[in-house]
């Protein structure tokens, strides 16, 4: 039995993942999880434990084989798609490795775009991207296509895009892979500051020890299995 | 080596992606299918109506030959004793009109002694019965026309002749082996007489003497005939007759064509496409030491090996298209020129080879450029490149798409070849080329204003566009090529049709129209049935009409002469002059109308003398003025009847056009009409309304096939958005599993990508119209002018081009999002994570 606690945000609880085949391979056993808002964390593990797994049963993307992911109480396991869907634009933040920008928005069209999807007006919108852009440094740029920037400020923008729209939840998913030692560093810095600024619940996947290091608990996934590291 | 570069640059990603290439195949098969189809059933026609005429003519060097109405027989013993001449044959040839039936009977009148020197095919043929080929009430029947008659040995044919019905036994059937055709052969004495055509002949075929020159002959010879009345070899002969039907056969060429054109376009922007999400493939291939032309040869080949496989499938497609075409259309496929042609397919294993090699060639051009492209670019900047670079943006492109617009421009100005608008074919061609050139460029234009909308679905896929203009030129071209075709046919077939309409109104102003006979030569009004006619209870005045055909150049096809009761109030009023008439001065030659089409082939122009040979006399005319005929395409001559009875003693009639009493109904009148004449008559009496159905159900069977070959380049176009659109689809998975990640539920991506689909369609098509009325125009006045002589008025069907736009602009839509969602049925969320 898992303790429960009654501030968690986030409550993942007997989680079972396995992937069918002739030899159905079992990737995440019975995990338990809960976070309380401002909470940062790292998980580290190695490549095929199952961190993207993970990662997208917590957003919606993936359903569990058994078990239950809670954000503020709700139970995203028994919601349709589209439910789903809805509360990922709404209370999820992702930050990916490749950045991903959508190449034929500018900067600010691309940290405004959650908000957009969200219903906030045209006008609304760009003010509170452009706030986030100015956090992370970014005013300057906020014409410019993605093409033209750095990896750093590509993910900084990624930063700006997740963040937006003050979502309860931030996954970032080996935000630094492709940065420099620098670049990583402050993307990294960021990233913690704007979460806890916000109060929202972080979940940062890497392999690198130093990134882990910037996170207030680390945990290991290794056989399936998510242990304090 | 080679084996490694086949298989890391075709054969592997063709089988990686079967669906894409299957498309382009289908595309060339499509385009050599109907190529092939359209060919085979002109080439067959055109060869077996070239056979037809061949055996007529038998062994004969030379055929001198009038107008159908024929020349004096008195001329026959003149010509078959000069010297040179070796055997000489007359001949009267007439299409019968059949009782009781609206078809004809072509039967062919000669002495039986004569012709066995000139067609022994003919003559010759059959076993029995020779003793009553002199028989007046005996015919022998070709196979063909027993079978489709139905009728056997003994039985009996019935003919109109004048009003009277003529009763001829069958005394023979010949082999199918002696005449393919619908013929009937009679002594030439007793078909004179029965057929009212005593004293007449049409044709004398002759054998010239050993060593005599047969064109030194006929010069001398043709000095000798009287005016309307042509020396001309046999081979002349047939090719005067093909040569109506010319201009049809190009212009269904060429549609078909265009399908193999489209195609061609759409292996190019497939190639296009795949290659831009090849290039870091290409790049690592020359970075490890595949040479640039190693590259260009085996992407050429990637095309040949397409249009190889849409090429088989095509020729296969082909020819069981041809057969259905045929028995469903005929062998002109329904523009009736072949009416009566027994025709069988051939096929020649060269046509096969060469539709096959056009299929080839349509695909390695298609590949050409996009191979070339992808040859010469840097190894090293492209190992970096990422697939939504840009491509096709070359100031040199929008250069070369103006120069290409611009001498397609200059071409429509240039006069036919050949008699044929092949200029203005390339005309049109270029004219797409440029278009398809200036797509990147003007894609770039018209998205660059558009200001993003807040929905967020819309929005995102108008950025999509703005931000990849060169992208969605590639599926804009396909959408243009295909969209401006129809809509320059749809101007066109609907101007026309408009026109025609027009056209009716004025040339039948009569309540009702009394024809002898539904067809054929043989059923005349007499006199004395034209005066019953006048007299009958209801009529309140009455137009009689004779037809003759007039051979006024030896290669050229007849002219019809129509005599007329011209009107009291002029001639101007009642006819749908082109151009201003000129009034004819007293003592001047009297008035000749002539027909558009008549004014273009014999280059007559208003207010020249002209001179005709009317019933073997040369009368000259003053041109009074120039009219539209839509119904003759040989061109046609009005003259005044009571002239042309003062000169021929011919006073009977074809057509009456009646005018009745005001209180009179059709009804009624018709029934005493009926009543007014012999009850063997078997008269054809119809509305002025009834004639004008008939005449737009002929108009409307007759652009049958080219809306079928129409509809086929808009699917292949279609094709080529789709595969536009799925290629871009498999190339923005990771976009999509982004927007996925983000909350963007699947509709509202399907929304976004059915938005995209909308603009791209409407651009495509907004330039389509553009570009489609431009062809439109050089359809209307260069190539239906050079083809067929006519004229017509530019009509824009908006409403129809409207509906066309609207459903263009959904079968696109329709199609990006379908691409899409085959896209995202896969695990668009893993996609994220692709190249990590």
């Amino acid at each position: 039995m898992v303790p429960h606690n009654a501030d968690a945000m986030l409550s993942l609880s007997h989680l079972h993942k396995s992937y069918p085949g002739p030899a159905p391979r079992t990737i995440l056993h019975d995990i338990n999880l809960e976070l309380v808002p401002g909470d940062y964390i790292a998980i580290v593990g190695d490549s095929g434990c199952g961190k993207s797994t993970l990662l997208n049963l917590i957003a919606g993307l993936d359903l569990p084989d058994s078990g239950s992911v809670k954000l503020h109480s709700c139970d995203i396991t028994g919601l349709d798609d589209n439910t789903r869907t809805r509360m990922r634009r709404r209370d999820i933040g992702f930050v990916f490795q490749a950045f991903l920008l959508l190449p034929y928005l500018t900067v600010l069209d691309n940290a405004a775009l959650t908000l957009k999807l969200n219903g906030v007006t045209h006008r609304e919108a760009q003010r509170k991207a452009y706030a986030e852009l100015a956090a992370v440094g970014l005013s300057e740029t906020i014409h410019r296509f993605p093409g033209t920037l750095s990896g750093g400020e590509s993910q900084r923008v990624a930063v700006a895009r997740a963040l937006a729209h003050e979502p309860k939840l931030v996954l970032a998913d080996e935000p630094t892979g492709n940065l420099d030692a620098d670049s990583a560093e402050v993307v990294l810095q960021l990233l913690r500051d704007r979460v806890k600024a916000q109060r929202s619940i972080g979940i940062l996947v890497t392999h690198s020890s130093a990134a882990a290091a910037t996170a207030d608990r680390i945990y290991r996934l290794h056989h399936g299995t998510l242990q304090p590291a | 080596m080679n084996a490694a570069i086949w298989h890391a640059l075709v054969s592997g990603p063709l089988r990686a992606a079967p669906g894409r290439s299957m498309l382009a195949v289908v595309a060339i098969a499509i385009g050599v299918a109907l190529g092939l189809a359209v060919h085979l059933i002109n080439a067959s026609a055109a060869g077996e109506f070239g056979r037809a005429a061949r055996q007529l003519a038998g062994e004969a060097d030379l055929v001198v030959q009038g107008g159908r109405t024929g020349f004096d027989e008195q001329l026959y013993p003149v010509v078959a004793t000069m010297p040179g001449v070796a055997a000489a044959s007359p001949v009267l040839e007439l299409e019968a009109t059949l009782h009781g039936r609206r078809d004809t009977l072509k039967i062919i009148g000669f002495d039986a002694l004569r012709a066995l020197a000139l067609q022994p095919q003919l003559a010759g043929a059959g076993n029995g019965a020779r003793n009553a080929l002199f028989d007046a009430d005996a015919i022998r029947l070709s196979a063909s026309a027993a079978r489709e008659m139905d009728i056997v040995v003994g039985g009996k044919v019935n003919f109109k002749v004048g009003m009277q019905s003529l009763t001829l036994h069958v005394v023979e059937i010949l082999p199918d082996t002696s005449y393919r055709q619908r013929l009937g052969l009679m002594d030439i004495a007793a078909m004179q007489w029965r057929f009212d055509r005593t004293g007449f002949i049409n044709r004398i075929d002759l054998r010239l003497a050993t060593g005599v020159d047969a064109e030194t002959f006929r010069r001398q010879l043709q000095t000798q005939l009287p005016p309307g009345v042509h020396a001309v070899t046999p081979q002349t002969d047939s090719e005067r007759g093909l040569a109506v039907t010319r201009a049809y056969r190009l212009n269904l060429d060429m549609l078909a064509l265009i399908a193999l054109f489209t195609g061609t376009f759409m292996v190019f922007s497939s190639q296009v496409l795949v290659l831009l999400r090849r290039r870091t493939q290409i790049a690592l291939l020359r970075t490890l030491g595949v040479t640039r032309s190693a590259v260009l040869g085996w992407l050429m080949a990637e095309g040949a090996l397409l249009g190889l496989i849409g090429g088989l499938i095509g020729l296969g497609g082909g020819y069981v298209l041809a057969v259905q075409a045929m028995a469903f259309a005929g062998t002109d496929l329904g523009a009736d020129y072949f009416r009566n042609l027994n025709a069988e397919l051939i096929v020649e294993p060269l046509t096969l080879l060469a539709f096959l090699g056009l299929g080839m060639a349509s695909a390695i051009i298609g590949a050409a450029v996009p191979a070339w492209d992808a040859a010469r670019r840097q190894p090293a900047d492209e190992l970096h490149a990422r697939d939504d670079g840009d491509t096709l943006h070359r100031p040199l492109w929008i250069a070369a798409g103006l120069v290409t617009m611009l001498t397609g421009a200059l071409l429509a100005l240039l006069p036919p070849l050949g008699g044929l608008p092949l200029p203005g074919y390339g005309a049109i061609a270029l004219l797409l080329i440029g278009a398809v050139l200036l797509m990147p460029a003007l894609t770039g234009i018209l998205l660059s204003p558009a200001s993003l909308p807040s929905f967020p679905a819309l929005g995102l896929g108008l950025a999509q566009l703005k931000a990849t203009p060169r992208h969605v030129a590639i599926s804009v071209a396909a959408i243009l090529v295909s969209f401006s075709l129809v809509v320059a046919m749809l101007i066109m077939v609907l101007s026309f049709r408009q026109s025609l309409d027009s056209w009716l109104d004025q040339v039948l102003p009569a309540d009702l129209y009394l024809r002898a006979a539904a067809s054929g030569e043989t059923a005349l009004l007499s006199p004395a049935e034209q005066q019953r006619i006048a007299g009958t209870a209801g009529v309140a005045s009455v137009a009689f009409t004779r037809f003759q055909s007039l051979l006024i150049h030896a290669d050229q096809p007849p002219l019809t002469l129509i005599a007329r009761d011209l009107p009291s109030e002029g001639v101007s009023r009642s006819l749908p002059l082109v151009s201003p008439p000129v009034t004819v001065p007293p003592g001047a030659p009297p008035a000749l109308w002539i027909s558009e089409i008549a004014a273009a082939v014999f280059d007559w122009k208003t207010g020249q003398t002209v001179t005709l040979p009317v019933s073997g006399t040369a009368r000259t005319f003053t041109v009074a003025g120039i009219w539209r005929d839509y119904s003759r395409q040989n061109g046609a001559a009005i003259i005044s009847r009571d002239l042309y009875r003062a000169w021929t003693t011919d006073a009977s009639a074809n057509d009456a056009a009646i005018r009745l009493i005001h209180d009179t109904s059709a009804a009624t009148a018709e029934q005493a009409l009926r009543a007014a004449l012999p009850a063997t008559a078997a008269i054809e009496i119809v509305s002025a309304g009834t004639i004008r159905k008939i005449s737009m159900g002929i108009f409307d069977r007759t652009f049958a096939i080219t809306w079928a070959l129409e509809l086929a380049a808009l699917i292949v176009g279609l094709f080529g958005v789709s595969v536009a659109f799925s290629i871009q689809a498999l190339a923005r998975r990771r976009e999509f599993g982004v927007l996925r990640h983000l909350g963007m539920t699947r509709n509202q991506i399907s929304a976004m990508l059915a938005g995209e689909g909308a603009l791209t369609a409407g651009v495509g098509a907004l330039s389509g119209l553009a570009v489609g009325t431009v062809i439109g125009i050089v359809l209307i006045h260069v190539i239906n002018r050079q083809s067929f002589h006519w004229s017509m008025e530019l009509h824009m069907p908006w409403l129809q081009l409207l509906a066309l736009f609207i459903i263009t602009a959904a079968c696109a839509s329709v199609t990006a999002v379908l691409s899409a969602r085959s896209v995202m049925r896969s695990d668009t969320v893993a996609a994220v994570r692709e190249d990590w």
